[in-house]
């Protein structure tokens, strides 16, 4: 059987020459140039290439552009000269790729270097970077954009520690196809069995790293065989050569258009004067099929809304997908600002404060926690608060070394990253725009790692405590100070007690009362009232099921810090879902704390017809969205340690019914 | 729209070079656009229009003016700032010259090419910009092939290749210290032939010596220039009238012009697409004088 066709049918190169099939004068004229230019788009493949001088990988370079020729008259002119100058006896082909002076001068490459080109097909930007081991950073930028890697295997030297390297930063960056070259095929005679071993060993290696599409090319380079056209020299070889790979290659579905996400970026809006209210949340879609009419929900916030309509210059559109950068309008006049993220209600990222990630780290100065780092992702930037580094992996054993405790330059490692404001984001393997950072020094401003969000689902079993020991400079820092020891010396020990119930059913009066007799009494106690937290701690929260959600996590944490030091925390918030409370519960129990839900139960009429705060007023004249009771719901604790009936009894003796529990579990004195 | 969801190598590259001029107006407190009159900063003043309108740009726009330009540039600069309805601020090489901050050269291969980088610095140190767009492309030169989008320049204006920071997925670092600025260059990923197929597919205007015309020019060096008052003629050197076009907008002094019948767009981007010999190679004096010719300017602070 045939294999498939040579190239053909090269348009135009980065320069933009026009290569003629036939290698004759253009004849066309230039409205049937255009008209092809435009009439059929082209579509645009990034790839890395990714080897050292060694491998050949400058003479590949040269070698697609010159034999599909594109390198124009000046720039061969420049190789020529060069070439005889440095003393060769033949065309250096790899002059075409090195930029700057001290490369030349070096003969290396020391950055990431951007080449273009076109075929019919295709316009291609490769991202061509050094493959020497202190340049681990360089590879990781330019992989970090990249459709398709192109990873260099000299085939005398078989898979070498290096070829490992590349393959496996290739699969950390989540590259979707992957091309083994295998090049110097001429100087092992062809030969089909060194080519087969050479796919063998890299499928064994291969096997155990995340590779969704590898294929394998036997090439030279140097001669130009299978890298345009097809070899004469490997007819057991049935596969295509390297170019058409890449034009045919498919990457529409690499990606993500299942998952809403919109980072805003940038609030569009003129003047009062020249358009009247118009607002528009201006960004790049980072994920999923947006269209107006789209009911939306705002992270971190939470709040609702629906798309009113997508902007560009060139008109309003009915979709946007990635990577389009577009403005979108919502029927709400809600708080969006940079740094938001527009999702769908029920296709929602994780947002949180910490998080698993693969860290390569870029600077000669370690990762260190006495350093300040400022973490950039999609639009937002917040401050890291502690890493800690589980271990840092060998690239070509993949060995991990559990007992790193910082990273040093080149180095890649996981990492758990605590910061002091949540992210909202996906897992890398999810999305690559969503689930990647950036890592700066703030006092320096340089760039000194990037990480890949990892999912938080399969990492659940090594994010124990236990684990974070190792490393004992970056971790939550553990004291002598014991609880048994505080509790004793100070007294008393410290609880949790949560009062739940409808808006305006009482919780806070009673909770209030409660926290007054303690005090009065010599107790440490601490109101912990849910409006108040909602200025400060969760000043950032809306009232959506998520946000609600993470309010109660929140406080539940807060909680139990306090009832840690000893003080009886009194929580008093609706709380309105009984799994968020079980989780509250579920906290305080695993650590050894007491935890007592008390139901503040007052019927809905009660309620509303107190109305303390003006809410149900609101939310029944449309003003006020999912309020508990009227527009979401409240689920009632099944087991709760203490109900109280509103209108059962006076306050004081509400308190007196909460004084007597906390007695009777021995957290007061007097207790039998 | 299909429902493949395709997207054109053109329209992604707007897309991302968009997604830079929002990041960049949004993490740097006063940046501003370098234009030139020149077809890049033509496409860079379209791609602000579509990150911000229909607000207006959140920067003015800068021209440092040699006072060897062409005219038909400078006349074209003057009204498509004025049709946008921005602020245009004229940095002056003539001013830098008469206040003793730059040395006039002298002779007939007289340039004020490497002038205008002090009069840059200096128009970028007084207005207090910390970000400035220009409209420079990897596909030039090998030099800026190994540029950031986001450029580093010390308070000297000095770009270090080694020392420049990595540049991932999309997320740009824009942290500077005072008195420290970055070049921003939206359509680094963006080639020759994808210029003038934008300007094309978006129908804008371009200065007129763009275009095919009769003009009164020398050789030298195995290029045309155009006779001006800003260049000695050497002996030899005999005026003749040709049909020609410019690739390049620059000075008068060191942008040559190529014999060229393409009077439209289309042919424009028709011959572009034909070419045997690269932009920089075939136009501008400024980048054949050494082998490291752009990586030395680029050094000290030019563009």
């Amino acid at each position: 059987m045939d294999g498939p066709p040579s190239t053909s049918g090269i348009l135009a190169n980065g320069n933009g020459k026009l290569a003629e099939p036939d290698g004759g004068p253009a004849a066309d004229d230039a409205q049937a140039v255009f008209r092809r230019l435009t009439e059929r788009p082209a579509d645009l493949l990034r790839f890395a290439t990714a080897g050292s001088v060694d491998d050949g990988k400058s003479t590949l370079i040269g070698r697609l552009l010159y034999d599909s020729k594109q390198v124009l008259s000046d720039q061969l002119e420049h190789v020529e000269q060069t070439s005889e100058r440095m003393g060769h006896d033949f065309l250096d082909l790899s002059l075409l790729t090195d930029g700057l002076r001290a490369e030349r001068e070096q003969g290396i490459t020391i950055d990431v270097a951007y080449r273009y080109f076109a075929t019919a097909q295709r316009r291609f930007i490769i991202a061509d970077t050094p493959g020497h081991e202190q340049y681990t950073r360089n590879m990781v930028t330019g992989a970090s954009t990249a459709d398709l890697a192109i990873v260099l295997i000299d085939a005398r030297k078989g898979v070498v520690a290096q070829s490992k390297r590349h393959a496996f930063i290739s699969s950390l960056l989540g590259i979707p196809h992957i091309v083994v070259c295998v090049n110097k095929m001429d100087l092992v005679d062809f030969d089909e069995a060194v080519f087969d071993a050479i796919v063998e060993d890299f499928d064994t290696f291969a096997a155990r790293l995340e590779m969704p599409d590898v294929t394998f090319i036997p090439i030279s380079a140097l001669h130009g065989d299978n890298v345009v056209e097809r070899s004469e020299a490997m007819p057991w070889y049935q596969g295509p050569p390297l170019l058409y790979h890449l034009e045919h290659v498919h990457i529409a579905s690499d990606r993500n258009l299942i998952d809403v996400r919109f980072p805003v970026q940038w609030v569009i809006r003129p003047p009062a004067s020249s358009v009247t209210d118009y607002r528009a949340y201006a960004g790049q879609v980072a994920g999923g099929v947006m269209r107006p009419g789209d009911d939306v929900v705002v992270l971190p916030g939470g709040q609702r809304s629906t798309i009113a309509g997508i902007d560009t210059l060139d008109g309003a559109v009915e979709e946007a997908f990635p990577p389009m950068s577009v403005a979108i309008r919502l029927t709400d006049d809600i708080d969006v600002g940079r740094g938001s993220t527009i999702v769908r209600p029920h296709n929602q990222p994780t947002t949180a404060n910490s998080f698993e990630c693969l860290l390569c780290w870029m600077s000669e100065q370690p990762l260190s926690p006495r350093r300040r780092y400022l973490v950039k992702h999609t639009t937002r930037m917040t401050m890291l608060g502690a890493a800690d580094v589980r271990y840092r992996i060998d690239v070509e054993t993949l060995h991990r070394d559990e007992t790193a405790t910082t990273l040093g330059l080149n180095d890649l490692g996981r990492v758990h990253l605590e910061l002091s404001s949540p992210l909202v984001f996906d897992s890398y393997r999810r999305n690559r725009v969503t689930g990647s950072l950036i890592l700066i020094d703030e006092a320096t401003n340089e760039t000194v790692g990037a990480g890949v969000i990892l999912d938080t689902e399969v990492d659940e079993a090594e994010t124990d405590h236990a684990k974070s020991e190792r490393s004992p400079n970056v971790r939550w820092q553990g004291t002598k100070m014991t609880r048994e020891r505080r509790w004793q010396t100070l007294g008393h020990s410290g609880a949790t007690v949560w009062f739940t119930g409808l808006p305006g059913a009482g919780k806070s009066t009673v909770a209030a009362a409660v926290e007054e007799r303690l005090i009065i009494a010599g107790r440490p106690a601490f109101l912990l009232d849910g409006d108040n937290l909602r200025h400060g701690l969760n000043g950032d929260l809306g009232f959506d099921e998520v946000a609600r959600s993470e309010n109660v996590r929140r406080t539940a944490h807060v909680a139990k810090l306090l009832a840690d030091s000893g003080t009886i925390a009194l929580v008093s918030l609706v709380s309105p879902y009984a799994a968020d409370r079980a989780a509250a519960a579920a906290l305080h129990v695993a650590d050894s704390l007491d935890f007592i839900e008390v139901y503040v139960n007052a019927p809905l009429e009660l309620c509303e017809e107190r109305d303390p705060k003006g809410l149900y007023a609101r939310a029944r004249a449309g003003e006020l969205a999912g309020l508990t009771g009227v527009g979401a719901p409240y689920e009632p604790p099944p087991e709760p340690d203490l109900v109280l009936v509103a209108g059962e009894e006076t306050v004081g003796g509400e308190v007196e019914r909460v004084i007597e529990l906390l007695t009777a579990r021995g957290l007061l004195p007097g207790a039998p | 729209m299909p429902a493949t969801y395709h997207l054109s190598h053109l329209r992604t590259l707007e897309a991302e070079a968009v997604q830079v001029f929002r990041e960049v107006a949004a993490e740097f407190e006063r940046p501003v656009l370098l234009f030139s009159g020149g077809k890049d900063s033509i496409v860079l003043l379209r791609l602000a229009e579509k990150a911000f309108r229909p607000g207006p740009f959140p920067f003015p726009v800068m021209h440092v003016d040699t006072g060897h330009n062409f005219p038909e540039a400078l006349e074209f600069r003057d009204r498509r700032v004025s049709e946008l309805g921005e602020r245009l601020i004229v940095a002056s090489v003539e001013e830098s010259i008469r206040t003793g901050r730059v040395v006039e050269q002298t002779g007939p291969r007289a340039s004020r090419n490497t002038l205008q980088t002090v009069t840059l610095l200096d128009a970028i140190a007084e207005h207090g910009f910390d970000a400035a767009f220009g409209g420079a492309r990897r596909d030039e030169e090998r030099a800026r092939a190994k540029e950031r989008i986001l450029s580093f320049r010390d308070e000297f204006g000095q770009w270090e290749p080694q020392r420049q920071r990595p540049e991932l997925w999309s997320l740009y670092n824009g942290r500077i210290r005072k008195g420290e600025h970055a070049r921003v260059f939206p359509i680094s990923n963006w080639t020759e032939l994808d210029v003038w197929q934008y300007i094309a597919e978006e129908d804008l205007e371009v200065p007129s010596i763009y275009f095919a015309h009769e003009r009164e020019v020398f050789a030298r060096d195995g290029m045309l220039y155009a006779v001006s008052p800003f260049v000695e003629l050497m002996d030899g050197e005999q005026p003749f009238a040709a049909r020609v076009r410019y690739r390049t907008v620059g000075d008068m002094s060191c942008t040559g012009a190529i014999e060229s019948d393409a009077e439209t767009l289309q042919a424009v981007v028709a011959e572009i697409a034909a070419t045997e010999v690269t932009e920089r190679g075939q136009t501008r004096a400024d980048d054949r004088a050494t082998e490291a010719a752009m990586e030395d300017r680029k050094r000290q602070g030019y563009f």
